[in-house]
């Protein structure tokens, strides 16, 4: 049975497959669970933003150590997945070093090998640091109160993983170096700088050992990527893909412009006995609000005014959800948790995400998905929470992959304010002397010019 | 010295439209402290001799308040009835001295009807500077001194306004001395998301202290804002390290007002 390798191989690989595109198409049901956001105008600008703040890393910057590192895993993510797709080629035709068999083993070959290897190095290094900022510096913002046990463990599991896969390929180029010395069938690669600290360790195994070990590193690796990117779908590492779209549908307008409500401007107009010009875009609303009940909702005919659970936010912000890393850099700079309070940006995406988790895994077994008796909105964020925002933007501007805490806790308060009347009774003071003053203190409105009276004598 | 504050009904009565309307906002027009920085600025506004009106009386909260505590209703009919008030006055362009202000009226009146050219009062004061318009003289009160300047979130990550409050404060000769959280790190001063109108949630720190502390240890003898909300938040944090004989919270326009010999 020469083939069995061969057959194994492209049924791993087909399974691997076909569990990440059943889980892809799950995320992307309970994304699209949200309402709809119109984000296809601008497509240029978009472009152009994506370029800058996913694929350059703009952002990252501003934080120069953890972004150098950064920079590492992420080019050895690129780079390395090119080597993935020889060991791809390699496992379906039983080749070995498929790419040297056609360019030579020496020259340009050994050339990319080495760049491997560098960034299989610089992919190590980085990881280990970052190992030690999170379990022996603490760096602050890799902990704190939603940083739970599993949130840490699944941090750990990703940055060892990295290290060991990154290893596997050192192994088995050290081993496969070996084996050229030894078997003129092995295709001659040069010399291969990094690997070849490895290869006292391995010297004096037998010929059979080296073939093995080769053969173990090279199906741990292959396979190990494998797994590795299922389990990244479960995980907080998605922004290594979902960082894309994610920065191409940012929000472009000015951070301080809120999302209008046409349904309410429709409302409003009707109060005030004023025709409304904006006709077409109040009946695209009521679309939206038809729309947005997805797989798990009953249609509803008016859309839940602000945001009690994922589907009454929009698919951007489930997106976001998904997009967070748990990095921090929100809630670091968020002056409401930097002073003791509960909120924390990074946690309300933590929420949205497990919340869209429960819901969809709810779905996928038949159950009552979002009718389980729970909402986003007090099972997982709380007042407190909400209440706490100063809608300062800072925690808008300190993500590196755009993603907008802001626009989520903003609904919830409009939820609140105008479904539940449950805003903290200070504000509701306030709502009402806007009201009857038209100022948010209680003057009367006489009173509004005469600040001028001493001016004028 | 007289000082004319020409209400927008006034000019329309006389058959008048003036260069600019200054929008003078809620804390502008009741807030004891921020009714300074109004007048300071109506009193620049008259040595440059600029055309401008207020709404007065006709003037009403934008609505931003009510909007950022998630009452959109009340913010709607609050635009609305705003929009019909500047619309029926033919308003083309909008000054305004306060930052929420300007966020709401440039950013979010347009959807509902309002489309005006809308200036924040640091960056009318940065072009007047520019234009020569005010003539700053050297060797003023603020020579020298040194002042720290605390961004507002509506200037500044809202709407990227960083650098014409710090032109401004260049041009008084001052000594510029930056908080460690500035510009985009800007640290709120705590008010913003309408926490001005509530107690903060339990915390170990109050968000405004902080800030005070943070711009007390620059060792500037001046904290420059220009939002009428970071100034009661920073003088009551000022107050609370009983720092007030030594530190100043002033106002872009009360800075200028002040080296112009306006007081």
């Amino acid at each position: 049975m020469e083939y069995l390798p061969q057959i194994l191989f492209i049924l791993i690989v087909g399974a691997a497959a076909f569990i990440m595109a059943k889980r892809i198409s799950r995320i992307r049901k309970n994304i699209l669970l949200g309402r709809d956001t119109d984000r296809s105008d601008r497509k240029g600008e978009r472009f152009r933003n994506m370029m800058l703040v996913a694929f350059g890393q703009k952002k990252m910057f501003k934080r120069p150590i953890p972004a150098i590192l950064h920079l590492f895993v992420y080019i050895g993510f690129i780079v390395i997945n090119l080597e993935v797709l020889e060991f791809i080629i390699d496992g379906i035709f039983g080749t070995h070093r498929y790419f040297a068999s056609i360019v030579g083993g020496e020259g340009a070959y050994t050339w990319l090998m080495n760049i491997f290897e560098f960034l299989a190095v610089g992919v190590i290094v980085s990881c280990t640091i970052f190992l030690i900022r999170r379990k022996v510096l603490r760096v602050d913002r890799l902990h704190g109160q939603e940083m739970t046990a599993w949130p840490k463990m699944d941090a750990t599991i990703i940055l060892v993983t990295e290290i060991i896969l990154m290893f596997a390929i050192l192994t088995m180029n050290a081993a496969d170096s070996l084996l050229q010395t030894r078997n003129p069938e092995y295709i001659t690669t040069g010399t291969l700088f990094f690997s070849s600290f490895l290869k006292p360790l391995f010297e004096d195994m037998s010929t059979s050992a080296l073939i093995a070990l080769e053969r173990a590193a090279w199906w741990f690796h292959i396979i190990g990527i494998l797994a590795f990117a299922i389990y990244i779908t479960y995980s907080k590492h998605l922004h290594i893909f979902l960082a894309f779209p994610n920065t191409y549908f940012a929000n472009l307008n000015r951070r301080g412009k809120m999302q209008n409500m046409p349904e309410v401007t429709r409302e409003v107009k009707m109060m005030l006995g004023i025709p409304d010009e904006t006709g077409a875009s109040a009946a695209a609303t009521v679309n939206e609000s038809e729309g947005h009940g997805g797989s798990g909702a009953a249609p509803q005919e008016v859309a839940t005014l602000g945001a009690k659970d994922i589907n009454d936010l929009n698919w951007k912000n489930l997106l976001d959800a998904y997009t967070c890393t748990e990095c921090g850099r929100c809630t670091s700079r968020c002056p409401a948790n930097q002073t003791g309070k509960k909120l924390s940006p990074r946690k309300i995406m933590m929420d949205t995400r497990d919340r869209a988790e429960e819901v969809g895994q709810s779905l996928d077994k038949g159950g009552p998905g979002l009718e389980d008796g729970k909402t986003l909105f007090r099972n997982y964020i709380t007042e407190e929470e909400i209440n706490a925002c100063t809608t300062c933007n800072a925690c808008v501007e300190a993500c590196p992959v755009q993603i907008d805490p802001l626009s989520i806790i903003l609904q919830i308060r409009r939820y609140m304010a105008m479904e539940e009347s449950s805003s903290p009774q200070e504000w509701q003071m306030m709502f009402q002397n806007i009201e009857t003053s038209f100022a948010p203190w209680k003057f009367p409105p006489s009173d509004r010019f005469n600040w001028a009276d001493s001016l004028k004598k | 010295m007289e000082y004319k504050v020409p209400t927008m009904a006034e000019m329309a009565a006389e058959g008048k439209e003036p260069e600019i309307l200054f929008w003078v906002g809620c804390a502008g027009s009741f807030d004891d402290r921020y009714k300074n920085v109004t007048r300071a600025f109506v009193k620049i506004l008259n040595k440059v001799g600029i055309s401008f009106a207020v709404l007065g009386p006709e003037e009403a909260c934008t609505g931003d308040p009510a909007r950022r505590a998630g009452n959109e209703f009340l913010f709607q009919m609050q635009a609305t009835a705003n929009i019909q008030v500047l619309n029926g006055y033919n308003i083309k362009k909008v000054v305004t001295a306060c930052p929420h202000c300007f966020n709401t009226i440039k950013n979010e009146y347009p959807e509902l009807g309002g489309n005006y050219e809308v200036i924040h009062h640091s960056t009318y004061l940065q072009q007047l500077i520019n234009d020569g318009k005010v003539s700053m003289k050297g060797g003023g009160e603020f020579k020298g001194k040194k002042i720290t300047y605390h961004d507002s979130c509506y200037l500044g990550r809202a709407n990227q306004i960083y650098e014409a409050p710090r032109e401004v404060l260049e041009a008084l000769d001052a000594e510029l001395v930056e908080m460690k959280r500035c510009k985009t790190k800007g640290f709120c001063c705590g008010a913003g998301g309408s926490q001005m109108w509530k107690e903060p949630e339990p915390g170990f720190k109050d968000v405004n202290v902080d800030r005070a502390e943070e711009a007390i240890d620059t060792g500037a003898t001046t904290i420059a804002t220009a939002c009428p909300f970071c100034m009661t938040m920073l003088s009551d944090g000022v107050k609370s390290k009983n720092k007030e004989n030594d530190v100043k919270v002033l106002d872009l326009a009360e800075l200028i007002a002040k080296n112009e010999g306006l007081d």
